[in-house]
């Protein structure tokens, strides 16, 4: 049984809600009645195969092909299975992942594993905002599961980030980890501004120093016993930051702005 | 039964019901490991005075532990599940916590959980970091020696204890090197403790007393000094008698462990001192579980 391949036909010229699409959704269907299911283009309802052409049978593992950054909510809410997009994926991929793993070859739009819960993100490109964050009105960004970014991500990488783990091999924007309540997020790239800002709990394992501002405080080197469990558990994954292993870090804590006791650990070289 | 001139009665130890728990301590070395093992493990003997039994299990290398550093495996077993619990949070806090560089986690699944860190936690009177690691949830309490990482909890199997052997010979030094020889064999058995002094007991006890207050009290039978005194066990020529009390996860392991240190001490020979292994049991009041002796070295209970 090959795998249910998705195949856009066709330039988007709107987003595309893709969050039907996942293999929770298209279980025990047959290709005429996946064919016919309406999903929003723009501000209207078309069938899938207005946009895409569909083959293969085995709805578990899910190809996207000929992608496009207009593809949005792909695998959104997904509990089995797998996904891969073989592009670019639009906007609010991974959106509340519950299980299964979604691998991007490409990149990725702003929200990407937002709100997520468990499972597994890898996006082989760039990716945009608001990585692992909430969403609109939500007051917790992602709750669990694991996102590995091959490339750069953009801004407010986990914005009240609630729990779960977050490796960039890239480099972030601003405020990387703003509002983190819990959780851990990795860089090994450069960062920019106000890293931490308004962080209250949670952990920034960063390769390289960025600008700190004035509301993180410097507690000084330290052998960190916890960070052996932790580099054990990145072996699972075909990453760069399966190769860490020195417990020697510099470790901040802040923001004091809000009285967090969130902990910005720069890994002695 | 004779087993290389040494008699093996034809009786059996009486076992009961217990909960029981494994704890994985590391350390910055074995040294430091051990003394945190040691700390936990200590005064916890025997459930009628202690609250709980426990015992090392073994050493562990730096590539058996979670943290990649040298450990020990630490069993503890307790009559309910209650008690484990509020033993085990205690001497995690009085003893673990405060050894330098030691860490600890769970040494065994189950679905039943207790605490170990749980509410050790609030040690760190809010700088504690809670940490998700596949799956597992560790506690970083920060310490004045840095940190001080533990798992939330470990888990808790019903087990078995109670299972022992006593060794009856011509002199006391005799009983006690058989004793030696056979903890040094159980010692490479998984799963069980010897959780007395050396593994040793000189104090075997029988239900009840003449005093009032008292509800075990010395086993007359066994003490060869009342030979003549009492309705003894123990022929003319005895004159020493120790007891070896196991604690295991399983009826097998406990099986497997006696039949270990008795077939040891059968190896030395009649010429040792060493004339019988007898059992101690209570008439099958105690406890369900029996562990015939007979049957246990015949290889027909392990």
């Amino acid at each position: 049984m090959s795998a249910l391949t998705f195949t856009l036909k066709q330039t988007l010229q709107h987003s595309v809600n893709c969050s039907d699409l996942t293999p929770n959704h298209l279980a025990n269907k047959s290709t005429a009645e996946i064919a016919c299911i309406q999903i929003n283009y723009g501000n209207s309802l078309v069938r899938v195969d207005e946009i895409f052409a569909i083959t293969g049978s085995d709805a578990q593992h899910i190809h996207f092909k000929n992608t496009s950054g207009k593809l949005d909510y792909l695998g959104a809410n997904m509990t089995s299975g797998s996904i891969t997009v073989e592009g670019n994926a639009g906007a609010y991929l991974g959106f509340g992942l519950k299980n299964g793993e979604i691998h991007c070859q490409g990149n990725a739009e702003a929200f990407a594993a937002c709100s997520m819960r468990s499972g597994l993100l890898k996006i082989d490109g760039n990716t945009g905002d608001f990585l692992g964050a909430g969403s609109d009105g939500s007051r917790k960004g992602m709750l669990g599961g694991t996102v590995i970014v091959k490339g750069n991500a953009g801004d407010r990488v986990g914005d009240q980030m609630r729990r779960g783990l977050i490796l960039i091999e890239g480099n972030t924007g601003d405020y990387c980890g703003s509002r983190m309540i819990a959780g851990t997020i990795g860089v090994l790239g450069d960062l920019g501004a106000y890293t931490a800002f308004n962080m209250h709990r949670g952990t920034l394992l960063l390769q390289k120093q960025p600008k700190l501002h004035a509301t993180i405080q410097d507690c000084g080197s330290h052998t960190l016993p916890f960070l052996n469990l932790l580099f054990k558990s990145f072996t699972n994954y075909n990453t760069p930051f399966s190769k860490l292993s020195t417990q020697r870090v510099r470790r901040f804590v802040g923001d004091a702005a809000c009285s967090g006791n969130g902990e910005v650990l720069i890994l002695s070289v | 039964m004779l087993l290389n001139g040494i008699q093996i009665d034809d009786t059996f130890a009486e076992a009961f019901n217990m909960r029981g728990t494994r704890v994985i301590i590391t350390a910055q070395n074995l040294k430091w490991a051990y003394h945190a093992a040691n700390a936990m493990t200590g005064f916890a003997t025997s459930v009628i005075g202690c609250g709980v039994e426990a015992g090392i299990e073994r050493e562990l290398s730096a590539d058996e532990t979670p943290d990649g550093r040298p450990g020990i495996s630490v069993l503890m077993f307790a009559m309910g599940s209650k008690v484990l619990m509020q033993q085990l949070e205690t001497r995690m806090g009085q003893c673990i916590l405060t050894c330098p560089t030691a860490a600890a986690f769970a040494g065994i699944e189950s679905e039943d959980k207790i605490n170990l860190g749980k509410h050790l936690r609030y040690f760190g009177d809010g700088f504690q970091t809670s940490k998700l690691i596949d799956g597992k949830r560790y506690w970083r309490i920060p310490v004045m020696d840095g940190e001080f990482l533990t798992q939330e909890t470990t888990g808790m199997v019903r087990a078995i204890g109670g299972g022992n052997f006593l060794i009856l010979a011509t002199s006391q030094p005799a009983a006690l090197a058989a004793a030696e020889t056979a903890i040094e064999a159980m010692k490479l058995v998984p799963n069980v403790i010897m959780p007395f002094p050396g593994g040793v007991v000189r104090s075997g006890s029988k239900v009840g007393s003449k005093y009032k207050t008292m509800f075990a009290s010395t086993n007359d039978a066994f003490c060869p000094t009342l030979k003549g005194a009492t309705n003894s066990e123990l022929s003319p020529e005895i004159e020493s008698v120790m007891e070896i009390v196991i604690d295991g996860l399983t009826f097998e392991d406990i099986a497997i462990s006696m039949r270990v240190g008795i077939q040891a001490i059968c190896n030395l020979g009649a010429n040792s001192g060493v004339k019988r292994i007898s059992a101690g049991n209570y008439g099958g009041k105690l406890g369900p579980h029996l562990f015939k002796l007979h049957d246990i070295m015949s290889g027909n209970n392990a």
